[in-house]
C-alpha cells in the first residue's frame, strides 16, 4: 500500500482521536491530514495536547478513541470483517514496532543512548532492526553525521556533546531507519537560546529536501518560514489550521490570537532585556 | 604570601588592571592550607595500635603464623579452596545472576502470570535461609526423589495406573543419588538463593533507566526484547555492578556453608577439619581467613575494571586517572576528592 502523492491518500490521516489520562481527557476529535512532501507545524499552549497527539501517531500513546492511518495502514490495529460486522484485533508489539519502523521520531530531551558513540547510536536502528550490513552501514551513518555538521564527532559519547549536537545525532539517527514520516517533538525546547538555531538550521535542511515533518514546536519564525501548514490547538482540539503567514500574522480565532499575542509580548520583554544590557 | 595578598587586594573589575596583557596572569594561589593537628594524633595511636597487634603475632605463639601459612597449602585445603569455594561461587552466581536478571524482568512484565510468579519465587528464596536451604537440597532432594522418572506425557504413572495398563510409561528414569554429588547440589541451593536477591538489583537498575530509553529504542522500531537487551539492560548495568560484586563476596563468604552440607572438598570444612585433627584449631581458622581475604580483594579490583567498562559514557574524567581512581575506589583515599 504505498501511497505516492498521485495516490492522493494522505500519508498520515488521523479521524477523531480521542485520548485519556486516566479521567483527564486530553484530545477530544482531533482530524489531522498531512500529505507527503508537506511540512506540518502543531502549534498551541502547553496542555494543549499537541505533544500527546504526535506521540499518537508513534504508538507510543493508545488511542481510546477515533483511528490513525500511515500510509494507508491502520495504526495500531487490524480490521475485520466478522459476523457481528466489522471488528478491530490489536496489533501485536512486533507488529507495532514493525509500523514504528516507518516513521522517525525526535525528542524534546534528545533520548540518545548514553553507553554508545555518536556513530554507534545512527547505527543501531538499521544494523539491529533493520538487519543491514554493518560495513555498508557504518559509511552511510558517517554520511548522515556529516549532513548534520558532526562529521568529526561520530566518536564522542552524548555526555561529551553540547545539547545541539546531540539533537542533531538524534535527528541522525531517526534519519537512518529511512522513515516515510519525522516527527519532531519540541526539538529545541530544552536547549541553550544559542544552540536553537543549529538545530533549526538542520530541519530547514530536512524540509528543503521535501521529507514530511510534523513540528510540534513554538519557534514561530521557523513555523512562518517553513511549514507548509500550521495547526494551532487549544484544549485538546484543533482550532484552526492553514496557510502559516494568514495563521501566525492575522489569526481568525480568538484563542489564537491570544495565544499569539502572549508569545509577541514575551518576545518583546526578552528583547527589550536584551536592549537594556547593551 | 605577598604575592597573594595582593591579588586578593585587587577586587574583581574584569578589564580593569590597567590595560593587563595576557602575560600578566596572577600566578596558582599560594595559601597555607587548613591544619589538621587531630589527624597526626589519630595516626600515632594507630600505629602505636597497630604496632601492638603485630608484635602480638610474633611472641604469642598460640598465632602460630608459620603452621598457618602451612595449612593454606595442604593439597585437601587447595582442593577445597578451588571447588568448594572458587567454583561454588562462580556456579552459583552464575545461575543466581541469569536467573535474577530473568526473573527481575517477569516482574516487571505486562504479564500477570509473569509478574505474579515472580512475586512467589522471590517470596520463597528470599524467606528462607541460606543454610536451610543448602541442608534441605543436599540431603532432602535424594530422600524425596530417588528418582527422576521420564515419561511421555505429564502424569504418565498415575494415568497408567488409572488406566490399568501394564507398563508404567516410564521411558527412562534417573537415579538421583547416582548423577548428582553434593557439591552440584550445593551449587544449585545457593544460586536459587541467590536468583532472588539479583531479581531485586536487576529490577531496581532497569526502573532506574530514564523512560524516554524506552521510548527511543521503540521509536527506532526496536521490540520489548530488543530494547530490553539493547537499550536498557546494558544502561541499568551501571547500577546493577555494585551491589551485584557485594552479593558475589557475600556469596565467597556463604560458600563457606556448604561444610555443613555436609560437603568435605570445601575450605572451612578443610581448615576445621584439620584444626580438629591437630588441636590447632586457631591457627587452622586463621587459614581460612586469609585466604578469604585473598579472593575477596581480587573480586574488588574484579568489580572495580567491570564498573568502569559499564560506564562508559558518563563522566569523562573516569577514564584519566585510572591508578587514581582504582585507589580511590578500593579504600576510598584520593587526594581530589572534590573533584
Amino acid at each position: 500500500m504505498s501511497s505516492s502523492a498521485s495516490g492522493g491518500m494522505p500519508l498520515v490521516h488521523a479521524v477523531n482521536v480521542h485520548k485519556s489520562f486516566g479521567s483527564v481527557e486530553v484530545l477530544k476529535g482531533i482530524d489531522v491530514d498531512v500529505h507527503a512532501g508537506e511540512v506540518v507545524c502543531l502549534l498551541g499552549p502547553s496542555g494543549s495536547g499537541k505533544t500527546t497527539f504526535l506521540r499518537c501517531i508513534n504508538q507510543l500513546e493508545t488511542i481510546q478513541g477515533g483511528r490513525i492511518w500511515i500510509d494507508g495502514e491502520l495504526a495500531g490495529y487490524r480490521e475485520k470483517n466478522t459476523k457481528g460486522g466489522r471488528r478491530l484485533y490489536r496489533l501485536k508489539n512486533k507488529e507495532i514496532a514493525a509500523q514504528r519502523r516507518e516513521i522517525g521520531m525526535v525528542f524534546q530531551r534528545f533520548n540518545l543512548f548514553p553507553h554508545m558513540t555518536a556513530l554507534e547510536n545512527v547505527m543501531e536502528g538499521p544494523v539491529k532492526v533493520q538487519r543491514r550490513p554493518k560495513g555498508q552501514m557504518r559509511e552511510e551513518a558517517m554520511g548522515l553525521l556529516e549532513t548534520v555538521g558532526l562529521g568529526d564527532k561520530s566518536s564522542a559519547y552524548p555526555g561529551q556533546l553540547s545539547g545541539g549536537q546531540q539533537q542533531r545525532v538524534a535527528i541522525a539517527r531517526a534519519l537512518a531507519m529511512q522513515p516515510k514520516l519525522m516527527l519532531f517533538d519540541e526539538p529545541t525546547s530544552a536547549l541553550d537560546p544559542e544552540l536553537v538555531g543549529e538545530v533549526l538550521q538542520v530541519m530547514r535542511d530536512l524540509a528543503a529536501q521535501g521529507t514530511t515533518m510534523i513540528v510540534v514546536t513554538h519557534e514561530m519564525a521557523f513555523a512562518r518560514d517553513v511549514a507548509d501548514r500550521v495547526v494551532f490547538m487549544d484544549g485538546g482540539v484543533v482550532v484552526e489550521q492553514g496557510d502559516p503567514a494568514e495563521v501566525i500574522n492575522s489569526p481568525s480565532h480568538k484563542r489564537t490570537q491570544a495565544f499569539l499575542s502572549r508569545l509577541r509580548s514575551e518576545h518583546e520583554q526578552v528583547a527589550k532585556a536584551a536592549a537594556d544590557l547593551v | 604570601m605577598p604575592a597573594s595578598t595582593e591579588e586578593a587586594g585587587s577586587p574583581p573589575s574584569r578589564e580593569g588592571g590597567g590595560g593587563a596583557s595576557p602575560t600578566d596572569r596572577p600566578g596558582p594561589i599560594d595559601a597555607v592550607p587548613v591544619r589538621h593537628p587531630g589527624r597526626y594524633v589519630a595516626v600515632a595511636i594507630i600505629a602505636m595500635l597497630a604496632a601492638m597487634i603485630i608484635s602480638s603475632f610474633v611472641t604469642n605463639e598460640r598465632w602460630d603464623f608459620p603452621y598457618a601459612f602451612r595449612v593454606m597449602n595442604y593439597t585437601p585445603v587447595l582442593e577445597g579452596l578451588l571447588k568448594g569455594t572458587i567454583i561454588a561461587t562462580l556456579g552459583s552466581m552464575a545461575i543466581g545472576i541469569t536467573l535474577g536478571v530473568v526473573i527481575g524482568i517477569m516482574r516487571l512484565s505486562d504479564n500477570p502470570v509473569l509478574r505474579v510468579v515472580g512475586f512467589l519465587y522471590t517470596w520463597f528464596f528470599r524467606g528462607v535461609p541460606r543454610l536451610v536451604l543448602v541442608i534441605l537440597f543436599g540431603t532432602g532432594i535424594g530422600y524425596l526423589y530417588p528418582t527422576f522418572d521420564i515419561g511421555p506425557l505429564p502424569f504418565s504413572q498415575q494415568l497408567a495406573e488409572w488406566l490399568g495398563l501394564s507398563s508404567d510409561l516410564t521411558l527412562f528414569s534417573l537415579n538421583v543419588n547416582q548423577i548428582s554429588s553434593t557439591l552440584i547440589w550445593g551449587i544449585i541451593a545457593m544460586g536459587l538463593s541467590e536468583a532472588a536477591y539479583m531479581a531485586e538489583i536487576a529490577r531496581a537498575g532497569i526502573m532506574s533507566v530514564d523512560d524516554g530509553q524506552r521510548e527511543a529504542a521503540a521509536a527506532i522500531g526496536m521490540g520489548p526484547g530488543l530494547g530490553m537487551r539493547r537499550v536498557i539492560l546494558p544502561q541499568a548495568m551501571r547500577v546493577i555492578i555494585p551491589p551485584t560484586g557485594n552479593e558475589t563476596i557475600a556469596m565467597l563468604k556463604d560458600t563457606s556453608l556448604l561444610a555443613y552440607l555436609p560437603l568435605a572438598t570445601e575450605l572451612f570444612f578443610q581448615t576445621q577439619a584439620i584444626g580438629n585433627r591437630t588441636l590447632k584449631i586457631m591457627p587452622a581458622l586463621t587459614a581460612a581467613t586469609m585466604w578469604y581475604l585473598v579472593l575477596t580483594t581480587v573480586l574488588m579490583i574484579g568489580q572495580f575494571y567491570l564498573e568502569r567498562h559499564f560506564s562508559r559514557g558518563y563522566g569523562a574524567t573516569r577514564a584519566q586517572s585510572k591508578s587514581a581512581t582504582l585507589r580511590s575506589r578500593l579504600i576510598g583515599l584520593s587526594e581530589g576528592g572534590a573533584k
